[in-house]
């Protein structure tokens, strides 16, 4: 069962032989980035040793490019960092106020939103953040580095694609074009510290006379993982995402959640508030469009 | 399991340690340093008590492992006031009465100054914002706003 051990890779091939090397000799591995999921969980739920494989050290991982039609940003760039970051802020602002909406000043210090996604947690919220904006996630694995939607990444309540030899190095993001921007909301019974109710991210693209040509719409907290919402952009797309739009696109949200009772809300409240939190987002990706 | 030798600095001086890979950066400055400014509260994250700044970061020391401190800037509670006394946020939470049984404080002190050495005129949203990640049970943290608003008036008086 072997104990405890650290490793601090500076390369994405030496993390990958590390992963290999402990998957063929039997250790267990865990990937730790900000580590504010991975300690605490350590010290309640399942206190197993294992062999930490730190990925703040791997250069992929912390890089951020803003490129003409794509932006990298890598799973190990602490949210406070990503805030810091005023071109990105204004490019991706739904993206970054997912991931400041998550804990304190002290816990977005060292929080990662490739953490957030590895955790896996139904409420996560830069998960349907990062579906909305079309994120794709970049996964280094002995093969060669894999691409998958954010949308097909988590597999369950805590799992997710990722095998033992595998980690996420971090995610391609479709640069904003013309008229487009993202908005994410959630709701929490207080202003702030808390764990989602529910959440939805909108990111849309209007033309010159304000008509939506694209859009997605992704939900959290409301089923095992973050939902794609299809009825949601179809009810946004050829509209001026106006109330009639916004509120037919609340209506595919409140459809299509399956939420859990349980003591954040009832499946019933849920399903209601989503659809609020949809239309409140979608308009105001709208208006951040339109002033672009 | 073999312990880990860690370099870093803490406080301007240069520190060398042993520890446990799962060890936290609290336990090891509190057990193995000697360095019991900094408290444990709730060991989750929550309460703010064990803060202390990473390169100047304000992060929870009890989210961090130890080993995780090799070759970083470490400032914790005893690293706050000069040669020549108390920090001016320290004499503020003192004249402002922000602090009762003191737990919280040495966490709160550390935050304040991340704070006022990020935004040095911070309004009053913006310190109640930076320090929701501090738990206070006893002050009813209206004192300690009022502390560090007014060490922001000192500080900006003395630059």
């Amino acid at each position: 069962m072997g104990g405890f051990a650290y490793l601090a890779p500076t390369s994405a091939a030496d993390a990958l032989a590390a992963l290999s090397q402990a998957a063929s000799a039997g250790t267990r591995t865990q990937m730790l980035a900000g580590g504010t999921d991975v300690l605490v969980q350590m010290r309640s739920v399942d206190k197993g040793p294992r062999t930490f494989v730190d990925v703040k050290h791997i250069a992929e991982a912390n890089a951020l490019h803003i490129g003409d039609d794509e932006v990298f940003m890598g799973a190990a760039i602490a949210s406070a960092e990503l805030n810091e970051n005023a071109e990105l802020k204004s490019m991706l602002p739904g993206l970054i106020e997912a991931a400041d909406l998550i804990g304190s000043t002290q816990i977005q210090g060292r929080a990662t939103i490739g953490g957030n996604l590895c955790n896996s947690s139904p409420a996560g919220d830069t998960i349907p953040a990062l579906i909305a904006c079309g994120a794709v996630c970049v996964i280094a694995s002995p093969g060669g580095n894999k691409e998958v939607p954010t949308e097909d990444f988590v597999t369950g309540v805590g799992t997710n694609v990722l095998q033992p030899t595998e980690f996420l190095v971090g995610f391609k993001i479709p640069r904003p074009k013309g008229k487009t921007a993202d908005a994410y909301l959630r709701f929490i019974p207080r202003t702030e510290m808390d764990i989602a109710v529910c959440g939805a991210g909108v990111a849309l693209t209007l033309d010159d006379g304000g008509t939506c040509t694209a859009a997605k719409v992704s939900i959290g907290a409301v089923a095992i993982t973050a939902l794609v919402v299809p009825d949601a952009a179809a009810a946004l797309i050829g509209t001026k995402v106006d109330d009639a739009a916004l509120a037919a696109a609340a209506a595919a949200s409140s459809a299509l959640a399956k939420p859990i009772t349980d003591k954040r809300g009832t499946v019933e409240y849920r399903k209601k508030v989503v659809g609020v939190l949809t239309k409140r987002a979608g308009a105001i990706a709208r208006d951040r469009a339109a002033a672009r | 399991m073999s312990k880990v030798h860690v370099s870093t600095t803490i406080n301007d001086d240069t520190v060398e340690f042993l520890c446990e890979p799962h060890q936290s950066l609290l336990e090891v400055l509190r057990e193995n340093l000697g360095l019991t400014g900094t408290k444990e509260g709730c060991a989750t994250g929550d309460c703010g008590a064990c803060s202390v700044l990473v390169d100047g970061r304000l992060v929870c020391s009890c989210l961090m492992l130890a080993v995780e401190a090799e070759d970083v800037q470490l400032t914790t509670i005893e690293g706050i006031a000069g040669a020549d006394g108390l920090h001016v946020i320290q004499q503020k939470y003192l004249e402002h009465a922000a602090l009762q049984c003191g737990i919280c404080t040495p966490g709160f002190i550390v935050a304040t100054k991340a704070l006022l050495d990020k935004n040095p005129n911070p309004d009053e949203t913006t310190i109640r914002y930076w320090l929701a990640g501090n738990l206070c049970r006893c002050t009813g943290y209206d004192k300690i706003v009022r502390a560090v608003q007014a060490s922001a008036e000192e500080l900006a008086y003395e630059a």
